[in-house]
């Protein structure tokens, strides 16, 4: 059973404000989409299965030349712009030390 | 100007009308413009439509001139909101990007408008590609240009609808669980999940990373060819892409009798309505008649390919959205602190089911969880993928349909979010193998008491890895193209 404090507990690891009643409603339904997707516990999945590496499709050496590219000071400044603050060419945060 | 009859182009007529000088690009995309016009203001497929198109289609105009027209050269296109075009805004339906402007090209799009391509607009989808209707946009729901009572599907409900409603005659989706062929289905459109690293992922902004293709919708398969032919291709810019030889050169020839497996046993599992039953068992009788075989085929572990692909979808979900704090881009709102910038933008910018995802991603990847969730899901995902490359030993084509049921109402489902995970019984395990399936309308059906109007049926087919053409000519087979 997910609990009030478990919604709250992934609500901080994951940076995010709930209401009460958010919270609320999120322990309903985490506990029955938890519910659901506890089918895969009936899977026959042994230790051989866990032990493999995750992969989509064939696996493949993949490797490119390490080089930089030039990125255009307009673009430069549209990136920076896209900043919600911004001060000079830095990126603008409240302090975090006090 | 020119009486073009958009209902019934496709992007050769198109293409040898502009060669031939019965309409130019201006003509097609002054068509698709007033279209949109009429009809957008209730469908609402599209979230903006480009101030430069009639510009876009002279400078086609120009290429038919000077003699480097291609066959896209001209040809109208929608992108889905999640895919970015430089210079304009990409928001994937959210609050946190409504105002981010792309700062490069996705692969597809620079690929395409080499071409000539003209983009129409960026349309609706279902917030960060997470849904299965297109109602959870940060700005409104897309309605089924069928009956505007009911869903388009989602998450690439725009894109679909926008083929469906003629306002574009091509566009994009992207695809995670279904979110290309769900909506084409519900639409009556072609909708194709291309094999995994064929289509660049390069400036499509990610969903799920193991998951996520671009690929075509449109109306017709040869659309849907030629458009995954040009936007496909290895790519330095994305190390998953694949090349044409990755799976070997897979075609089927014209006269081969191609072989269709039905996975019966776990067609009962996903509570298929009566109509998309019917339009099933006629698709069976109609390959048969086109001289194919049709056999059965056994997936064992389907049973659990929905819950499997929840998990890794929650998980992926909520490490790709950790990006959006509000600092570098996207929305923000003031806390008091800085850390509380990021609980205060992240409350605020994404919707409900993004919130949700995220949690319990979080959930299925902490250390107490990680092994019964995450790994498991990864294991059975092994599983599940071994039995289809079992299944393609025996046959061409696995033939499913593409949904349970046909496109359900506005907000049936919005309250129940396992309801609507269910609609995606059908299309995840081509996302969790990488296999390239295909939606192809199948008919339409009226679902309740005369006089509602009919609404598309649909039926969906899979190929083994890189065998796209395997599915283009099944799909031009089936609908006699």
């Amino acid at each position: 059973m997910i609990t009030e404090k478990d919604v709250q507990d992934l609500a901080n690891l994951s940076r995010i404000k709930l209401s009460p009643n958010e919270t609320q409603a999120l322990m309903k339904e985490i506990g029955s989409i938890l519910t659901y997707v506890d089918e895969i516990k009936k899977a026959p999945v042994g230790d051989a299965e866990m032990s493999q590496q995750a992969s989509v499709g064939v696996i493949r050496n993949v490797t490119r030349d390490d080089i930089s590219r030039d990125i255009s000071s307009e673009t430069r400044e549209a990136i920076l712009n896209a900043a919600p603050d911004r001060e000079g060419d830095f990126v603008a945060v409240k302090r975090i030390l006090s | 100007m020119k009486k073009i009859d958009i209902a019934q182009l496709t992007i050769q007529k198109a293409h040898d009308a502009m060669k031939s000088g019965d309409f130019t690009a201006v003509d097609l995309a002054t068509v698709y413009l007033e279209n949109i016009k009429k009809l957008d203001s209730e469908i609402h497929a599209y979230l903006e439509v480009f101030t430069d198109v009639i510009e876009q289609a002279e400078a086609a105009d120009a290429r038919f001139k000077d003699g480097t027209a291609t066959l896209l050269t001209g040809i109208p296109c929608a992108v889905k909101d999640n895919i970015l075009i430089r210079g304009r805004i990409s928001s994937c339906a959210s609050k946190m990007l409504e105002k981010y402007v792309a700062t490069y090209d996705a692969t597809a799009i620079s690929k395409l408008r080499a071409e000539g391509v003209v983009f129409i607009g960026r349309t609706n989808m279902d917030e960060f590609a997470m849904g299965g209707s297109t109602e959870n946009s940060a700005f409104g729901v897309t309605k089924n240009p069928h009956d505007v009572s009911r869903v388009p599907g989602g998450t690439s409900g725009g894109s679909a609808a926008a083929i469906a409603a003629n306002m574009a005659l091509i566009s994009l989706g992207s695809d995670t669980g279904g979110s290309i062929r769900q909506p084409s289905a519900f639409c009556g459109v072609v909708g194709l999940k291309p094999t995994y690293g064929s289509v660049s992922r390069y400036g499509l902004t990610a969903a799920v990373s193991s998951l996520d293709q671009i690929g075509p919708i449109t109306r017709t398969v040869a659309d849907a060819e030629i458009l995954f032919n040009a936007i496909r291709g290895k790519d330095v810019m994305d190390g998953t892409t694949i090349s044409e030889t990755t799976y070997g050169e897979k075609s089927a020839s014209k006269n081969a009798k191609l072989t269709i497996g039905i996975p019966r046993a776990f067609m009962k599992l996903g509570g298929i309505s009566p109509a998309v039953q019917d339009a099933f068992a006629a698709a069976e009788l109609r390959f048969k008649k086109l001289g194919y075989t049709i056999v059965d085929v056994d997936l064992p572990n389907n049973a659990f390919a929905l819950p499997v692909y929840y998990i890794i979808n929650f998980a992926e979900v909520s490490s790709n959205l950790s990006r959006f704090d509000g600092v570098r881009y996207g929305f923000h709102k003031d806390g008091t602190t800085g850390v509380e910038d990021y609980f205060e933008s992240r409350a605020e910018g994404f919707g409900r089911e993004a919130r949700r995802r995220i949690l319990l991603g979080t959930y299925v990847l902490s250390s107490g969880y990680y092994d019964a969730y995450y790994n498991r899901a990864n294991a059975l995902r092994r599983l599940i993928t071994g039995d289809f490359n079992t299944a393609f030993k025996k046959v061409d084509i696995l033939m499913t349909p593409t949904a349970p049921s046909p496109a359900f109402k506005i907000g049936e489902k919005v309250s129940d979010p396992v309801a609507m995970y269910l609609e995606d019984i059908f299309t995840v395990t081509a996302n969790l193998t990488g296999l390239p399936a295909m939606s192809i309308p199948a008919g339409m059906t009226q679902v309740d008491a005369t006089g509602n109007p009919s609404i598309p049926l649909a039926v969906q087919l899979t190929a083994s890895h890189g065998a796209e053409k395997v599915l283009f000519q099944a799909g031009k087979d089936f609908l006699g193209e």
